[in-house]
């Protein structure tokens, strides 16, 4: 491991550009699964081919949606924001399953006794079927945030960097040492950001734990 | 500039489609690589994991084994075998098995284990053998869990083949690194259509042999609504 000695500080530059195309990603996967979750919980028959075209759209190959991507929207391909919205599709595909099922777990009773004390939708959706919600929802966010760390190394196959180029550019140089290095940060920063997860999950949501 | 066009005429061009490095050898070669890993991670993979089901043990390092393989990278496993295992087919093999087995365990081991014991004792109650209880009761009621395996296994192995050409001249991903290496955005784009198109179908093939597996499983019930990956 001296070859981590004498390049700690690109590890961690890198580490640095990799949290800065995830951490966006998974957020603006949030933001649009949640609704969009929501929208096909409430009505089954528009959520059934939505979250079917969900499961097609995680079907596509990391590397090809890169390619791909920048054709339909315009955006360069050696681009931040090409992997941004590459990584934030997948994510939405991923979590809009678990924000469905989150929704639909929630107790009929407990909402109707809600409508009975005066909730309105608003307050609702908010005060009542979020937070019962959220268990169900957090545990998919956790996938979501290991899968996108792990997927963003593929971007340094088109030259976005990350902690990925420490893959490619420890194989065409053979150094094994620094693949090592790539695979270990990839996976330290995914499960370290899992932790972080499961701790806030626990302050969020205290009354109940769902698995991974 | 239309790149769409770029692609659609590199893909017209009858000369692509012929010899070495021709269409029909790449797709051969793509779907060889897949079915390939997949068969061999099977061999490894299932019988373990139905075991496991079977005697209900384990079940934790399986979910920790599964759990921790989503946040390996996949080129990093690529690039590190083939480090050292040198070039040619073999070390992008080993990296899709190592990369197939976590889906395939945790299918195996959850559909086997989801089997109630109620309905294994009632089969040898009525006088099967073990043999059959195992052949004709727990392996039809697991299907549909470990066909869910295999499925997140196929998708998983066949987006990484595309991966495969980065570090050994295989598959369509060759298409991909070729065109990033000579800026051809015509030929990239064509080959991820390829592969796009590839993964979909495997993708649908692979749910209907789950719905199949489903009924199959269970005759008299409403189709099974959901088709949840085992892995996930």
């Amino acid at each position: 491991m001296s070859w981590l000695a004498q390049n700690w500080e690109q590890v961690v530059s890198l580490a640095g550009d990799h949290l800065a195309l995830s951490l966006p990603a998974i957020a603006l996967s949030i933001l649009v699964a949640v609704p969009l979750g929501r929208f096909a919980q409430r009505r089954p028959r528009l959520g059934g081919p939505l979250t079917s075209a969900a499961a097609l759209l995680y079907a596509i190959p990391a590397l090809p949606m890169l390619i791909v991507v920048p054709v339909l929207l315009g955006v360069p391909l050696r681009s931040n924001a090409n992997m941004i919205i590459t990584l934030a599709a997948y994510g939405t595909a991923l979590l809009v399953r678990s924000v469905v099922d989150g929704f639909g777990s929630v107790d009929r009773t407990v909402r109707e006794s809600a409508t009975a004390i005066g909730y309105s939708p608003i307050g609702m959706f908010w005060r009542v079927d979020l937070p019962l919600a959220l268990p169900v929802i957090l545990a998919g966010v956790r996938v979501v945030t290991v899968s996108t760390i792990s997927l963003a190394t593929i971007g340094a196959l088109v030259g976005i960097g990350n902690l990925g180029s420490l893959l490619t550019d420890g194989f065409q140089r053979g150094i094994t040492s620094e693949v090592l290095v790539g695979i270990l940060a990839t996976a330290i920063l995914a499960l370290a950001l899992d932790g972080l997860l499961l701790i806030v999950g626990r302050a969020l949501a205290p009354w109940r734990r769902v698995r991974a | 500039m239309n790149l769409l066009a770029d692609a659609l005429s590199w893909l017209a061009d009858p000369s692509h489609w012929q010899g070495s490095g021709g269409i029909p050898l790449r797709i051969g070669q793509h779907l060889l690589l897949t079915a390939l890993a997949l068969v061999i991670a099977s061999i490894i993979a299932l019988p373990a994991g139905a075991l496991l089901g079977r005697t209900r043990s384990g079940g934790a390092v399986i979910g920790a084994v599964a759990g921790s393989a989503r946040a390996l990278s996949t080129i990093g496993v690529l690039t590190l075998v083939g480090l050292w295992l040198g070039i040619g087919i073999g070390p992008p093999l080993v990296a899709l098995v190592v990369l197939a087995v976590p889906s395939l365990l945790a299918g195996a081991y959850s559909g086997v284990q989801s089997v109630s014991g109620e309905v294994t004792a009632a089969s040898r109650a009525i006088g099967m053998s073990s043999a059959q209880v195992i052949r004709r009761v727990e392996l039809p009621l697991a299907l549909p869990v470990i066909v869910g395996g295999a499925r997140a296994a196929a998708l998983q192995v066949v987006a990484t083949a595309t991966l495969a050409a980065y570090t050994a001249d295989v598959g369509l991903g060759r298409y991909l690194f070729t065109g990033l290496k000579t800026q051809d955005y015509g030929q990239m784009l064509a080959g991820s259509i390829l592969v796009i198109l590839l993964a979909i179908i495997l993708e649908l093939a692979f749910a209907a042999l789950q719905r199949l597996a489903a009924r199959h499983a269970a005759p008299h019930s409403t189709p099974a609504l959901s088709s949840r990956r085992t892995s996930s």
